[in-house]
């Protein structure tokens, strides 16, 4: 299973980011062989339409579950849509810590 | 016979018409009570079209209470055809506000972020995508009287896209005399389209920080489709001096000033006309509209 | 950090001079947003200052390079916007119409066509006695209101520290910029005047805010101008589930603070007493979702 997760930086340690559209960065874990794939947002500066275009980004990873801070409304509907699972993450965790927490249950589910 | 919006222009051709746009900038500065009074006491002499293009929020009808025939106005979505559909992505991949996403069983849409601009349709290879019309308001024609025609523009509840429904209400107007239209407040696009072919503007305002904040912002929209306004002030303090200096630096005439007035305000309030109350007023805001005709004949550059 | 919406649908009820009232004197920290972009008033009611600004661009503008133009109109014919005109020989784009959707780009046999990020408005965060102030303004003419609610919201947001409560003073209208503006809020305040405009427009507001599902309270403002009308509100508040916190008289003195560029608060009055009760039921209300 990947796990796609919105972070300020581009290694397993970085901080998780809160704001899941604008993200710079997501981090694809692959929860069996623990795989870590960094990919840059491309379109975290666009004016519109970010929160879908982020979700279309890990849709084309194959990822699973998302680990993220906050969805609005547009990246709500786009992630319901898909059928991705969204967690919410508390912010100061790390990507590992997030990851950790997902597999404990110790996070709330948002879609 | 339903009006779908595929092209944001008005079929208004006709010459020797005066096309009147009622604006503000600021919301509740009386727009409405300007446009229906207008509008009422015209009627009395010639035929005129009123036309309620706040269609977020539209108001004038409840001044002309009257049956009316409804229309739908659609606007289309991308429909994609499974069976044609590889899953390339190109629509996804050329959509600029995200309505198309892209998952690996199907491509999903979503419509309140589409601007039906056509692209999906052009950029796919299969040709699986056609567009489909979906409602997204209503426009309404009643004849309150045999010389008044209202046309009523109204976005449905949940809708995002004001813009075509504006534009259909316009259309629908008709093209054989005198148009005055109720216009939205703000300055983006609602009243970006609505101004849009008009030949004059009566600005309304109100003679505070607020109301003189927002009629620059308003009459700077006016000037940029080179439209000559003329400006009201309601709820007048008698004095009214920012408004003057401002009217005054812009060349731009103020032609009618109403006073405050709890009684009116009740008036209005309950949806009858001061117009229809008082031939003072009656022959306030036909002088408002001939003044607005002759307006209308100014060039801007 | 509870997040509260003053809303009315129909323009010139008194949001503003309602979100003034309360940023003035809620007894929580608090930061404050105008989601009002057209056309922005609520700094001019808060003594704003120190104010920093960034640019806001909206959707991109197209635009078409006349030099390699051939003048074919292939765009005009595919811009379903409207936004393409001939200008002599070649096309030229009208930015006031322009959507940004790039298929003129795509069409273009030429390559003449390009899309550019295009100013907008301006983003601000001003101090204020009552907390930070975000707020922006769209260049008149512009599109893309929604979008700049969304950065005023989050700039807010971004700049809350340890605030307790975000306090948006709305647009008027059910569209785009009041969507953005309902959405994620927790509570919403409608501000309803005694008038059939008024009563037909909040139920349009309601019908649209339900989809968010905030808690939805409601007051009514210059009630004594109309006591029917006032009653045929209430009576449709009641109705609708949603609870009446507070009726504010007319008074000349709103008017009178408006013109001082001052939240009325600061002044006894009978508007003033109405609002602090209206205060009151607030800070209950934010003291019992904690």
């Amino acid at each position: 299973m990947k796990i796609g997760i919105s972070t300020k930086g581009n290694t397993a340690d970085a901080l998780i980011e809160e704001r899941f559209g604008r993200s710079p960065f997501f981090l694809i874990i692959d929860s069996e062989t623990s795989e870590v794939k960094a990919v840059t947002n491309p379109h975290s500066n666009d004016t519109g339409g970010v929160g879908p275009k982020a979700a279309q980004l890990l849709l084309n990873e194959g990822v699973n579950v998302v680990l993220t801070g906050q969805v609005g409304g547009n990246a709500f509907n786009a992630l319901k849509a898909s059928g991705l699972e969204v967690y919410a993450c508390n912010s100061g965790t790390t990507a590992t810590q997030a990851v950790a927490e997902y597999k404990n249950g110790a996070l709330k589910q948002l879609v | 016979m339903q009006n779908t919006k595929t092209a944001h222009s008005n079929n208004w051709s006709e010459e020797n018409v005066t096309r009147i746009v009622v604006a503000s900038g600021k919301g509740g500065t009386g727009k409405t009570l300007v446009a229906a009074n207008m509008a009422w006491a015209v009627s009395e002499q010639q035929t005129i079209t009123l036309v309620d293009c706040d269609v977020e929020e539209p108001n004038v009808h409840l001044f002309f209470p009257s049956e009316g025939t409804q229309v739908p106005v659609c606007q289309t979505i991308p429909q994609i055809d499974a069976e044609k559909c590889t899953n390339c992505g190109a629509c996804g991949e050329f959509c600029q506000y995200g309505a198309l996403l892209i998952t690996p069983e199907k491509v999903i849409v979503n419509p309140s972020l589409c601007h039906a601009c056509g692209g999906c349709r052009l950029v796919c290879p299969e040709d699986a995508i056609t567009e489909v019309p979906r409602e997204i308001g209503t426009v309404t024609t009643s004849k309150p009287s045999d010389s008044l025609t209202l046309i009523t523009g109204r976005l449905k509840e949940g809708e995002v896209a004001a813009p075509p429904v504006i534009s259909a209400t316009k259309d629908a107007a008709s093209t054989n005399g005198d148009v005055i239209i109720d216009g939205p407040p703000g300055t983006s696009c609602p009243v970006i389209e609505t101004m849009e072919d008009t030949d004059v503007c009566i600005m309304v305002t109100e003679p505070t920080p607020f109301g003189l904040h927002d009629l620059k912002l308003a009459v700077g929209v006016a000037k940029q489709f080179k439209i000559p306004s003329l400006v009201v002030i309601n709820r007048s303090d008698g004095s009214d001096t920012d408004i003057l200096s401002f009217c005054n630096e812009e060349e731009i005439p103020i032609v009618l000033k109403i006073p405050f007035s709890r009684e009116w305000a009740k008036i209005q309030g309950t949806g009858h006309l001061i117009a229809a109350q008082d031939p003072t007023w009656r022959d306030a805001f036909l002088n408002l509209f001939t003044q607005a005709k002759e307006r209308a004949e100014v060039k801007l550059c | 950090m509870l997040k509260i919406a003053i809303l009315s649908g129909k323009g010139g009820t008194g949001k503003t001079m309602l979100s003034a009232a309360l940023a003035d004197i809620l007894p929580v920290k608090r930061i404050i947003a105008d989601a009002d972009v057209d056309a922005a008033n609520l700094s001019i009611l808060l003594e704003a200052k120190d104010t920093t600004s960034k640019p806001y661009f909206g959707l991109p503008c197209a635009v078409i390079d006349p030099d390699l133009c051939t003048g074919c109109g292939i765009c005009a014919e595919a811009c379903r916007f409207n936004a393409i005109i001939p200008n002599g020989d070649v096309y030229t784009v009208r930015p006031i119409k322009c959507e940004g959707c790039n298929v003129c780009v795509y069409v273009c046999p030429a390559e003449a066509a390009s899309l550019v990020m295009k100013e907008n408005g301006t983003l601000y965060l001003s101090q204020t006695p009552s907390g930070v102030l975000s707020h922006a303004e769209l260049f008149a003419g512009s599109g893309t209101s929604g979008l700049l609610v969304t950065e005023v919201k989050k700039q807010a947001e971004a700049n809350s520290e340890d605030s307790e409560v975000l306090i948006i003073d709305g647009p008027p209208g059910i569209g785009c910029p009041l969507i953005a503006t309902v959405s994620g809020v927790d509570l919403v305040i409608i501000v309803a005047e005694p008038s059939l405009s008024s009563l037909h427009d909040i139920e349009r507001l309601v019908t649209v805010c339900r989809q968010f599902n905030p808690v939805m309270t409601g007051v009514i403002n210059k009630y004594d101008l109309s006591p029917e009308t006032t009653e045929q509100i209430e009576k449709w508040y009641r109705q609708e589930d949603i609870s009446i916190i507070g009726k504010i008289p007319f008074d000349s003195e709103v008017l009178t603070s408006v013109r001082n560029c001052l939240p009325v608060t600061r002044q006894q009055s009978p508007a003033s007493d109405a609002i602090r009760a209206i205060a009151g039921k607030v800070k209950d209300y934010l003291d019992e979702h904690e």
